[in-house]
């Protein structure tokens, strides 16, 4: 049947002239995504263009990837484009970095507006889009402010340094004298002045990226270092910000991909004798592969219910036996480490978890092909790793295939791939015709990837004035980051052992650092106990570093620890911890209910330093939602599975943190002008769940070693 | 089976012939070009696809368009006048309330449905009234400021 459509498409009503400057943004984004590179770069034929050639120095590898340019010959080396002065006043930047959530869409217009002053209206961001912008390795790894803060700093400081020269040259006044003021060069005694562009002269001049210019100190930063609100934010209040799931093209259909019932399933038989009675429906069968597309989500839904399909299944790791196989498939030999102490030594073993990002937008993607040429609008965390895997998956160049991100809803680690990508590419190849295919919560818990579950032993034992003399710690399966105390001990030694995991696992924000924080923290203070001594005064004794000593101390301060008392129907605890550069230290308060033993994280206080900060209300934002997000991988979050199933993938039986979980926070920010910035994404999640478990110890003296610690407090074992 | 309805939303009357056992959501979303209003789970858990009926903050996701009947339906793109924000969405703006902001939607919708029904909610009101909605990047805290915020607004708004 045909739909009966009565609405424009959506494509057509943002480009409505009467919706104002934001959605004018919008429509004007929208209009790049029609241009390809060498279009783009023909409309720069005035003005100023700030470029690098290939092979930016801050490529990012990722392990196991192998998307670098070098890697592909087919990628020409090309000039980069990072910024573009146009004759109306934009200031174009240009990054591929990807907007999901973490507000970088404006901590980097403040970082460019900051060397390049002008009117905050004139700068505009093009992020993620490999035709347009830059190569880039993806948006992850709290690298986004650190590495390409800089570079975008740089840029533009370089537009400034450009713009001064040819006003001096062409008023043959003192360079010196001069001023870059809200979009103009100033000189102040001849009251001269000229806006970016006119100083051109309506040429085309392009300058390479200088290395080193010069770039003001954050102790003097007017635009950075303040609250700019998120650039774009009108877009997203008024519903009109269009995801990649909001995506629409003319005549475009709707996908849907028939799943397996279980992981590592073969089909062994399908039969679509239903499907194809259905008008305007048609199924694509490639190998293991089975899609419909249908002029409607609905149809395509009806149309892949009526398929009938056969798998074989086979045995799989279920999450009984989790623990004992990822210790089983290690390189790393001990015996499962009980809770064992003689009074100035522990040991023990630490569980975590699989959990599951949830990103509220699931995989989507919107693929058309036009004459062997593929573009697929997408959410994902690595624009370039997708075009690679696009390439690969069709045996086509890499150019020619275009990725355009549009500002995403959210990823935490978890879209670091392009599987909804491939999907649409191959449904729209075969159909003929651009498809959209957005993944159901179910799809999106079962077929992304987890955050890896991890076991980890820890063997440690103090001095006789509470020194740490031993410290020894194992990570299997889940990571490296965060795994290097920040304690100093005798002899210290982490490794990190790679195992099979059953499920599959990737990035999740802060990678293992969480885990590997739960872990030491959770130890940390166990030893503190040993060594009869205060938690906070028994960290403070052994940090080696001064930065995590300022943070402990300024989250104990706000805290009012040491006026704190732990009863039965009360506890208090901290952690502290550092990872990609930035420092953290987080105190909770829990209220217990001694009849149920049920316990609720009442109050938190965390103190973050991550140098000198570029937009503290951001910060604020990153660390009030990482310790929310925190919360829930702490006490409940946890994907159950069977035999290659997921068995609560579904928001009604996987539980996420509600309005009614909030506890009371408060945030302290160190502020560091004498420190370059890193990012803050990730680290401010490391230290929530290690702070309620000691809490818990601190209330029952019952040590929980594993995530999620749960709701209720076990009974005291013997 | 196909068949057509008349239903209000926005303030204006909209036609559409589609089967009956479709959500408003989708209708919505594929039919009407609405897509302010988004999915999030399809069962009524996260809060993304809320819509007001009648000035009620409703999950469109598990609400099939044959029970919309000739309740008014006001979606995200219904609630400013013009240029001008809706006081919700205004506060979400001043506030700083959303990251990502694929659950913002949603949440102003539940946020305006609660102020309808207790235009100056206490700490309570506001967790009982929020808690269908989820957001992943728990801007939590800043979305009660942002209805706090809202509460104290000088021009009351009215919307149904």
């Amino acid at each position: 049947m045909k739909p009966d459509t009565v609405a424009a498409s959506v494509t057509e009503s943002v480009s409505d002239p009467a919706m104002g400057r934001e959605a004018g943004a919008v429509a004007a984004a929208s209009a790049h995504w029609h241009l390809g590179r060498r279009d783009f770069l023909k409309t720069f034929a005035t003005g100023l263009v700030v470029v690098a050639w290939g092979n930016p120095l801050w490529a990012q590898r990722e392990s196991g990837s192998s998307h670098s340019r070098e890697g592909h010959p087919d990628v020409p080396r090309q000039i980069d484009s990072w910024l573009h002065l146009g004759a109306d006043g934009t200031i174009t930047f240009f990054t591929g970095k990807a907007e999901l959530g973490q507000n970088i869409r404006t901590s980097l217009t403040q970082i460019v507006l900051e060397e390049l002053p002008a009117p905050n209206h004139s700068v505009r961001m093009v992020m993620a889009d490999t035709d347009l912008t830059p190569w880039d390795g993806g948006t992850f790894g709290s690298r986004t402010t650190p590495q390409m803060g800089k570079q975008l700093r740089n840029v533009a400081a370089t537009a400034r340094e450009v713009l001064l020269d040819l006003a001096a040259e062409a008023w043959q006044v003192d360079r010196s004298t001069l001023e870059a003021t809200n979009g103009e060069i100033r000189h102040a005694a001849t009251h001269r002045k000229s806006s970016y562009y006119d100083l051109t002269k309506g040429r085309l001049l392009q300058r390479d990226v200088m290395d080193s210019p010069p770039v003001k100190q954050p102790s003097v930063w007017t635009i950075a270092g303040t609250s700019m609100p998120k650039v774009n934010g009108r877009a997203f209040v008024t519903g009109r910000h269009q995801y990649a799931s909001d995506f629409v093209l003319p005549g475009m259909l709707h996908g849907k991909v028939l799943r397996p019932p279980a992981y590592e399933a073969t089909l062994v038989s399908f039969n679509a004798a239903d499907v194809e009675k259905q008008n305007g429906v048609s199924v694509i069968h490639e190998d293991d592969f089975v899609g419909v597309v249908a002029p409607t989500v609905h149809d395509a839904e009806k149309a892949l219910a009526l398929l009938h399909a056969e798998w074989k299944t086979r045995a799989q790791i279920s999450e009984g036996a989790l623990f004992s196989h990822l210790r089983e498939t290690s390189d790393y030999r001990s015996e499962e480490k009980e809770h064992r102490t003689d009074g100035s030594s522990l040991r023990r073993t630490y569980h975590v978890a699989y959990i599951a990002h949830v990103p509220l937008e699931p995989r989507a993607a919107v693929a058309q092909w036009n004459e062997g040429r593929l573009t697929v609008w997408t959410g994902t965390q690595r624009p370039f790793g997708v075009r690679a895997e696009l390439a690969k998956a069709f045996a086509i160049p890499e150019s020619q295939v275009r990725v355009i991100v549009p500002d995403t809803g959210s990823a935490y680690g978890g879209k670091h791939t392009g599987e909804a990508a491939l999907e649409a590419a191959r449904l729209a190849r075969a159909a003929g015709k651009p498809v959209k295919l957005v993944w159901t919560r179910e799809e999106e818990f079962t077929w992304a990837y987890f955050r890896p579950a991890a076991v980890i032993d820890v063997s440690a034992s103090i001095t006789p004035d509470g020194s740490l003399d031993v410290w020894d710690f194992h990570n299997l399966n889940s990571g490296n980051a965060g795994i290097r105390a920040p304690y100093r001990a005798a002899r210290s030694n982490a490794e990190f052992h790679p195992s099979e995991s059953p499920l599959r696992q990737g990035s999740y924000r802060a990678l293992a650092a969480t885990a590997n924080h739960f872990a030491r923290e959770s130890h940390i203070d166990d030893l503190a106990r040993l060594a009869k001594m205060d938690p906070l005064s028994f960290r403070l004794k052994n940090l080696n570093d001064p930065r995590a000593v300022a943070v402990l101390k300024a989250a104990a301060d706000e805290f009012r620890w040491q006026e704190q008392k732990a009863s039965p129907e009360v506890g208090y605890g901290l952690a502290v911890g550092t990872e990609k550069g930035s420092f953290v230290a987080t105190c909770a308060e829990i209220a217990l209910q001694r009849s149920t033993r049920e316990f609720r994280v009442v109050r938190v206080v965390q103190a973050f330093e991550c140098g000198a900060i570029v937009n503290p209300a951001h910060l604020m934002n990153q660390n009030e939602g990482a310790i929310l997000q925190g919360l829930g991988g702490a006490l409940f979050e946890t994907v159950h599975f069977e035999n290659g199933r997921i068995l609560n993938p579904r928001l009604s039986s996987y539980r996420v943190p509600r309005f009614a979980d909030v506890p009371e926070i408060k945030i302290v920010l160190l502020n560091r002008p004498d420190l370059s910035s890193v990012g803050a994404g990730e680290t401010p999640i490391v230290t929530i769940a290690p702070a309620i478990g000691n809490a818990i110890f601190s209330a029952t003296g019952v040590r929980i070693a594993s995530m999620p610690l749960g709701q209720r407090v076990p009974p005291a074992s013997g | 089976m196909s068949q057509r309805f008349q239903i209000w939303i926005n303030g204006e009357q909209r036609s559409v012939q589609v089967d009956g056992d479709r959500t408003l959501l989708s209708v919505l979303r594929d039919d009407l070009g609405l897509t302010g209003t988004k999915y999030g789970c399809g069962e009524g858990q996260c809060g993304a696809c809320m819509v007001l009926l009648d000035g009620r903050a409703t999950n469109s996701c598990i609400t099939p368009i044959s029970s919309v009947g000739d309740k008014k339906v006001t979606t995200i793109e219904g609630l400013a006048k013009g240029e001008t924000l809706h006081p919700v969405q205004a506060a979400f703006l001043e506030e700083d309330a959303l990251q990502c902001g694929y659950c913002t939607s949603g949440m102003i919708i539940s946020a305006v449905s609660l102020l309808n029904e207790a235009p100056h909610p206490t700490s309570e009101q506001i967790v009982h009234g929020m808690n269908r909605n989820v957001c992943r990047c728990c801007t939590y805290q800043r979305i009660r400021n942002a209805i706090v915020r809202a509460s104290q607004a000088p021009a009351k708004s009215v919307t149904s």
